[in-house]
């Protein structure tokens, strides 16, 4: 298989912030339909890997091939390649001055060419299916944590990606309601859609993910499928932190 | 004290003046209300002019930075006295053929926009960088995440330090009598010429005040409106 068979191929990327090397020469292919979890400690790039896969953060070598496109080139379209790409992030990022139905429908309305009705009709069939339907006009301070991560989700999907990128999205979340948030993930999953991961929740990786990647000071020191990385990992360093995770009870 | 109160509030003389200050102040409240107008619009163009992105707009942006540096630096009695006094000996057609009154809009536009401009961008500011972020990752453009995302937010912040330089503007609306636009201020001059009485300074000193107060509450109204709706969503 040549590299452009996968749906995404990096290879050796690198990124720096000022003289801090956050991703050193990372490579890294997902396939379509395939759920690629990151794994590692805070600072270890996870982050910065998945801003650099929709060039939320430029990029200073390397490339990135998406769908058959070079993106690290300097000529792709961003706002073209960002809207079949959904990202998701730990800290909601809701737009706090506008209804849950309006943080839904403004990229749809702006960039899909939708009309008000067609973009509301499905960010309700989108709402509905989370249980939220009953929620749409409210703003989203008045949401709990879960709901408005699952609203960010769905925000992202009404711009029916191709690729959904998640960071960290339980991170912020009390323990009670990360359930509601994993399972949405989970039917994502199921549905076949293509994701990448950023995640400290072990178990679910475990469960949802194809492939594990292990990113330590900023390169992807292991990877292969989660039954091989999370019970027989060949790295010491990769042994060293899934143990202290596990000692941390979030195995 | 008695003579004091003789000469600034005898119910004859703050009686007699009204009608007088009256008819100037309504140039005051003409120069307010379109000088505020043009300060809004002007300001927030300033404002994003100074916070885009990308090299090719360094000169646009220095510009904007060399405009309000010159304009919060000058008195305003100063830009008055330049544009009403300067412009006409210029000869230069349509600018140097005004009315005093349009010299007066353009002096308090000048200098108001400026301060205007640093609201807004502290505004602009203090939106988090994880709003645009957020946008941005939508695939919506600059000019859409400004339009859509941050300017809202940005805007409902600065609405308090945007009315008082509003109550400013009102205020320095008075400087402009210096130029001879016959504004509330002429007009209590000259009742005071008139009539040897103070009391047309009463008057207008009275007019400003009224203007301003029910600025500031209808403010304060709109913050409110806005909070009750935002939260009316919770049962």
């Amino acid at each position: 298989m040549t590299k452009t068979d996968h749906f995404i191929s990096v290879s050796a990327l690198t990124k720096r912030f000022g003289d801090n090397e956050v991703l050193h020469e990372v490579d890294l292919t997902v396939d379509l339909h395939q759920v690629v979890c990151l794994i590692g400690a805070s600072g270890s790039g996870k982050s910065t890997l998945l801003r650099c896969l929709n060039l939320l953060e430029p990029v200073d070598a390397g490339t990135i091939v998406i769908d058959g496109e070079t993106v690290t080139n300097g000529k792709v379209d961003v706002n073209a390649l960002r809207r079949r790409i959904g990202i998701v992030f730990q800290s909601f990022n809701l737009f706090p001055h506008m209804t849950v139905m309006q943080n839904i429908v403004l990229a749809p309305r702006k960039n899909r060419g939708l009309s008000k009705q067609e973009a509301e009709q499905r960010a309700r069939e989108l709402l509905g299916r989370i249980g939220l339907l009953d929620k749409a006009d409210e703003f989203p301070d008045r949401l709990s944590g879960g709901q408005q991560q699952r609203v960010a989700i769905v925000r992202a999907l009404a711009m029916d990606p191709k690729l959904m990128l998640l960071d960290e999205i339980t991170s912020a979340l009390d323990p009670q309601l990360v359930a509601d948030v994993l399972s949405l993930v989970g039917d994502l999953a199921k549905s076949g859609m293509t994701m990448v991961i950023a995640t400290h929740e072990m178990s679910f990786a475990r469960e949802v993910a194809d492939k594990v990647c292990f990113l330590d000071s900023g390169s992807i020191l292991e990877e292969g499928p989660p039954g091989e990385i999370f019970s027989r990992p060949r790295e010491p360093r990769t042994r060293e932190f899934l143990s202290r995770v596990l000692e941390a009870g979030r195995m | 004290m008695g003579k004091f109160l003789h000469a600034f509030f005898s119910p004859l003389g703050l009686r007699r003046a009204v009608p007088q200050v009256w008819d100037g102040f309504q140039t005051n409240v003409k120069l307010m209300v379109i000088a505020e107008i043009l300060v809004l619009v002007l300001a927030l163009v300033v404002a994003i002019v100074r916070g885009l992105p990308g090299r090719w707009s360094l000169p646009l942006r220095g510009l904007a930075v060399a405009y309000t540096d010159f304009f919060r630096g000058t008195p305003l009695i100063l830009v008055a006295y330049v544009i009403a006094l300067g412009l006409p000996s210029l000869k230069i057609a349509v600018v140097s053929s005004q009315s005093l009154f349009v010299y007066g809009v353009a002096s308090l536009t000048l200098v108001y926009t400026a301060y205007v401009t640093e609201v807004y961008r502290a505004g602009i500011e203090s939106v988090h960088p994880s709003q645009r972020m957020a946008a941005r990752s939508l695939g919506l453009t600059y000019a859409q995440t400004l339009r859509h995302v941050i300017l809202p937010q940005a805007i409902r912040r600065v609405v308090p330090p945007l009315l008082n330089d509003f109550i400013g503007l009102q205020k320095d609306t008075a400087i402009i009598t210096v130029i001879g636009l016959t504004e509330a201020i002429a007009q209590a001059g000259f009742y005071s010429n008139d009539f040897f009485s103070y009391a047309g300074y009463s008057v207008a000193a009275i007019f400003f005040v009224i203007l301003t107060i029910p600025f500031a509450r209808f403010t304060d109204s709109l913050i409110k409106q806005r909070e009750r709706r935002e939260r009316a969503q919770l049962v």
